[in-house]
């Protein structure tokens, strides 16, 4: 993706809406996450192989705010797991604007992961593959990839990436 | 093979038999080197990859076969063929590529060069340089090769053995294992997701986790937890003849008719969900069964979850290390919107399964509680003291019994 100049004020705002994002999950305030993203948006998580075949399944799929809604409501009441925390170090983002108006976010990042009692230790590393668009005055996502670079996971993945 | 039995100082198994597992067996170094040869090496059929990942000649893909690195290769032929990864000259790999397409094998170290069933073809400098050096003059090469596994597909499943005892695969499953795997894999399928996952526990802990039917509703509570209205709760738990391979599985229930039963599928997946999405189905299976996971001795799952159809198979990476594979499958023929339909359900299983995920953990809370015990027993009593099917209800540990009842024929426990 070839970065074409934009408006700076307009890339510092993109900047910090990514940074919020994350620090939205690293700081455990889940339900703030659903909200980063348009009604009708499209996450996933797939690994990088799995995103150059081509392949549907990734590891984590929410088609709908409602969707990413019940990931945030199961990690919260109904799944299992020893708490852990995450850290989210970004890239600067490679930005270009679409056709339609919308912009093209290509964000590499590195993600800490924290289990209570434990070490901290690199759990996966990547890019955020994503379509930025306005809702009114804010930004959305209206679809996020996360591509992971290796296709196997340390134990198991419960907070979104 | 000339393997000593395990002691009996390393491991006494208790007098009730199948009910107990000494925790010494997820534990001990000298039962895991054991079990690489009498488990893995010995009679049975281990899961190395689907043939949809090799149509082609000179196709290659990775796989193991316990700690034993595997190459499977399709020839000129069209024939499958594995071998282990492992150079007859000096032990390197020869493979590295998880995928990959070449006309032969060769080895990064020496360029010893292998055709594709794995017999050596070509030895670098064997005449050695300017008439200097080289092989000893009888140095043949016909008489080396890769070191070959029998190799048997099934419904697209390829398997390798070591023993030349084991029997076919048909015959090894059963005709109740075999007929399930045929109604989920009999029809053309194709990848369309793949990711692992490392479990921080002895191999066989999953094993026992896969089969036990008796955890599902209880560890995984998502189901319940956003009050998904399922009808389809009738179920139960089958065991092969002779209880190595189980399958739990989950149907509607029966003897609704016409309108009655159209107005049940309308309210089955009634839920709290903010994405009810997630849920939607196509009819697939005539059966009424829409869920079923089959465990196949020693370390594969076949599985539907609703139209999520995947295979899992783990792999031993050390004695408290285990790579989980999830590999999901879609027909051929699948249009978009059932194809969407897949890709949302697997959101159920796999590494972030919503009714999966614990798994990732809940064994290595296993391997952390039992450490310090290894002459205490897990207790396996539910559903009774017996390996055999059980109709009625999936709350059991029959699938359990069954798989230690195998290892300890093969382990001369």
């Amino acid at each position: 993706m070839s970065a074409i100049p934009l408006d700076p004020e307009l890339r510092g705002r993109i900047e910090d809406f990514l940074t919020e994002a994350a620090l939205a999950v690293d700081d455990g305030e889940f339900a703030r996450w659903p909200r980063f993203f348009t009604e009708d948006s499209f996450y996933q998580i797939i690994p990088r192989a799995s995103f150059e075949a081509g392949h549907t399944v990734g590891i984590m799929t929410c088609r709908g705010r409602g969707m990413m809604q019940d990931r945030v409501e199961a990690l919260q009441s109904a799944n299992i797991y020893e708490p852990h925390n995450y850290c989210h170090i970004l890239a600067r983002p490679v930005l270009r604007r679409e056709d339609d108006g919308a912009i093209a976010a290509r964000t590499n990042f590195a993600l800490y992961r924290t289990i209570a009692g434990g070490n901290t230790e690199l759990f996966a590393a990547g890019k955020y593959l994503d379509r930025i668009v306005r809702d009114g005055d804010e930004l959305r996502l209206q679809s996020r990839r996360v591509v992971l670079e290796s296709r196997r996971v340390d134990i198991l993945v419960v907070l979104p990436i | 093979m000339s393997a000593t039995l395990v002691s009996n100082e390393a491991l006494r198994w208790p007098a009730e038999g199948v009910t107990r597992v000494p925790y010494r067996v997820f534990a001990d170094p000298e039962i895991y080197a054991q079990e690489q040869q009498r488990i893995f090496r010995g009679p049975v059929w281990n899961f190395l990859c689907l043939e949809t990942e090799i149509p082609q000649p000179g196709d290659i893909r990775l796989a193991a076969i316990g700690e034993t690195p595997i190459i499977v290769t399709r020839d000129e032929t069209g024939a499958v063929n594995a071998m282990v990864n492992r150079c007859a000259h000096r032990g390197a790999l020869v493979c590295l590529k998880e995928r990959d397409h070449a006309a032969a094998l060769t080895c990064a170290y020496h360029s010893w060069s292998y055709d594709l069933r794995g017999q050596l073809q070509s030895v670098a400098f064997r005449r050695g340089l300017r008439g200097q050096g080289g092989m000893p003059a009888d140095f043949d090469p016909a008489r080396h090769r890769l070191e070959p596994v029998r190799v048997e597909s099934f419904c697209g499943l390829v398997f390798g053995t070591f023993s030349p005892d084991t029997p076919p695969v048909e015959t090894y499953l059963g005709p109740m294992t075999a007929g399930l795997v045929r109604r989920a894999l009999g029809r053309p399928y194709r990848l369309i997701g793949m990711h692992s996952q490392m479990l921080h526990n002895n191999w066989k802990l999953y094993a026992e986790n896969l089969r036990d039917s008796y955890h599902a509703s209880l560890l995984h509570t998502f189901y319940t937890a956003f009050k998904i209205n399922r009808v389809d709760m009738d179920g139960g738990m089958l065991l092969s003849d002779d209880g190595r391979h189980s399958v739990s599985y989950s149907k509607r229930a029966t003897l609704q008719e016409g309108e009655e039963l159209e107005r049940m599928r309308a309210a089955q997946y009634g839920s709290d969900l903010n994405g009810p999405q997630l849920l939607e189905t196509f009819d697939e299976w005539p059966d009424g069964i829409t869920h079923a996971i089959q465990a196949i001795f020693p370390t594969l799952g076949v599985q539907f979850t609703l139209n999520s159809i995947a295979v899992r198979f783990f792999t031993p990476r050390g004695l408290d290390e285990t790579e989980l594979f999830w590999m999901y499958l879609g027909r051929e023929d699948d249009d978009p919107h059932q194809a969407g339909m897949r890709a949302l359900q697997g959101n159920l299983t796999g590494a972030a399964g919503l009714v999966s995920l614990e798994d990732g953990c809940i064994n290595e809370f296993v391997q952390r509680g039992t450490r310090g015990s290894p002459d205490h027993a897990a207790i396996v009593e539910m559903g009774g003291r017996e390996v055999g099917s059980s109709q009625s209800s999936r709350a059991t540990e029959t699938g359990i019994r069954g798989f230690w009842q195998a290892y300890r024929q093969l382990m001369e426990l």
